[in-house]
């Protein structure tokens, strides 16, 4: 009884709210910047910095992890309230390898070597923290559509970061954006050389380590939260 | 045999699971921060990796390769399921997990309450289900299989043990406030992967 005087209230409340009302595109923005699931929430780094020695895979990635992310929330969240406590990280696995399994197939199918530079990379959303971690902390407890863009949003946020390291050190690092040549050959002949380093696995870390450097500089807000 | 422990060093040091390839980094940036913890987490996941890998081996191969199921009726021959190993290999592992914790709860409450926490949060961790992933790509057979899990677990226990004593450390030190907690990490984390890229080429 007690419960469905307090859900009543909440129902009409959702009614009210539009479909992008206030909270739900703070939900769908926060994660860009503020709440960024790599930086500041640190989720997800394993796929980030593996992924983004060009910038190609990196926009794949970014858009299958978003997809993977928007609708396991979407699932979940529709399906919250029949979880049982217990195994409910089973439950979550299950639904998110199986879109993973999508995602990996169809891959496979329309953009092979693209497949192929990701290796296991694309299995790996599946462990993927931020899927999990969203899950978790948004989708099981909130409404499906808040939480689809929950999704959106925080596979944005990791995209982002992606496609930011993923630019510096194709640039740098072989001279190329998208496989076009963008330093130009004279650059070349005057002896400007590529920074093989850029190639190598430490220097993403660098780079996330310099980009929250200037993110938590620009906001004080953040120090200190991780 | 000089083979397998080639596989070993090269797994343990050269491909290190951190710092070549960044398999699970979340649980190490998350629990490295007092030696005490960072040794038990890394203790959990050499034990279930050592566990599951082979698992997923006999699996991958008595079950999803093409051909595979021929062993339960010569019609099933052109069967390839392959596409299942995603959702199989998952399993096995939360289904490990799970059995490892029942198990360690009932016979030794001692190592229970020093790994108790981290037992669900190595379901996640990218290394074990990486392992899986990256036996099934390159076709190890089973005794690869299992020195490889061995390797790469060693791997993830040494980074974990190392980045936690550094970072106990670093609490004594002067650093940039936005620097403070991850992105400090990050760039030690870099500096460590840089050290182990001096292993490259290292062999028996």
């Amino acid at each position: 009884m007690s419960v469905e005087t307090a859900s009543a209230p909440a129902v009409q409340e959702s009614k009210k709210e539009g479909l992008f009302s206030k909270k739900n595109r703070r939900a769908l923005s926060d994660p860009l910047d503020d709440n960024n699931p790599i930086t500041v929430q640190v989720l997800g780094i394993c796929s980030a910095l593996a992924v983004t020695v060009q910038v190609k895979p990196a926009i794949i990635m970014a858009i299958g992890v978003t997809l993977v992310t928007a609708f396991s929330n979407l699932i979940i969240s529709v399906i919250r309230d029949s979880i049982p406590g217990r195994i409910r990280m089973i439950v979550q696995l299950v639904v998110v390898a199986l879109l993973v399994t999508l995602v990996d197939q169809i891959l496979k199918a329309y953009m092979f070597d693209v497949s192929k530079k990701l290796s296991v990379f694309v299995g790996l959303i599946i462990t993927n923290c931020i899927v999990m971690g969203r899950l978790e902390a948004y989708a099981m407890s909130q409404k499906p559509w808040p939480s689809f863009l929950d999704g959106i949003g925080n596979g944005l946020g990791y995209g982002i970061i992606l496609v930011v390291v993923a630019i510096i050190r194709e640039v740098f690092g072989s001279g190329t954006l998208l496989g076009f040549k963008v330093i130009p050959q004279w650059a070349y002949d005057m002896g400007y050389v590529n920074n093989g380093m850029m190639m190598l696995p430490p220097m993403a870390l660098f780079l996330i380590g310099i980009y929250i450097w200037i993110q938590r500089g620009r906001n004080p807000k953040l120090y200190n939260v991780s | 045999m000089e083979h397998l422990l080639n596989m070993l060093i090269k797994a343990i040091f050269v491909e290190n699971a951190i710092f070549a390839f960044f398999l699970g980094m979340c649980s190490y940036l998350a629990v490295s921060k007092k030696i005490k913890t960072a040794f038990g987490l890394g203790i959990a996941v050499i034990f279930v990796m050592v566990l599951t890998t082979p698992l997923n081996y006999l699996i991958l191969e008595y079950m999803l390769k093409k051909g595979a199921l021929g062993w339960v009726h010569p019609s099933l021959e052109t069967v390839d399921l392959t596409f299942l190993a995603f959702i199989l290999f998952i399993s096995t592992i939360a289904g490990a997990v799970q059995l490892v914790e029942m198990v360690v709860e009932k016979f030794s409450p001692t190592l229970y309450n020093s790994l108790g926490i981290f037992l669900p949060l190595i379901t996640v961790n990218c290394s074990i289900l990486g392992a899986s992933l990256f036996m099934q790509e390159r076709e190890y057979n089973f005794v690869e299989t299992a020195v490889f899990s061995v390797g790469t677990g060693t791997g993830f226990f040494l980074a974990i043990v190392l980045m936690a004593a550094i970072r106990e450390r670093l609490q004594y030190s002067n650093i940039p406030k936005p620097m403070h907690g991850l992105g400090i990490a990050m760039i030690i984390t870099g500096l460590m992967a840089l050290a182990f890229l001096s292993f490259s080429g290292v062999q028996l």
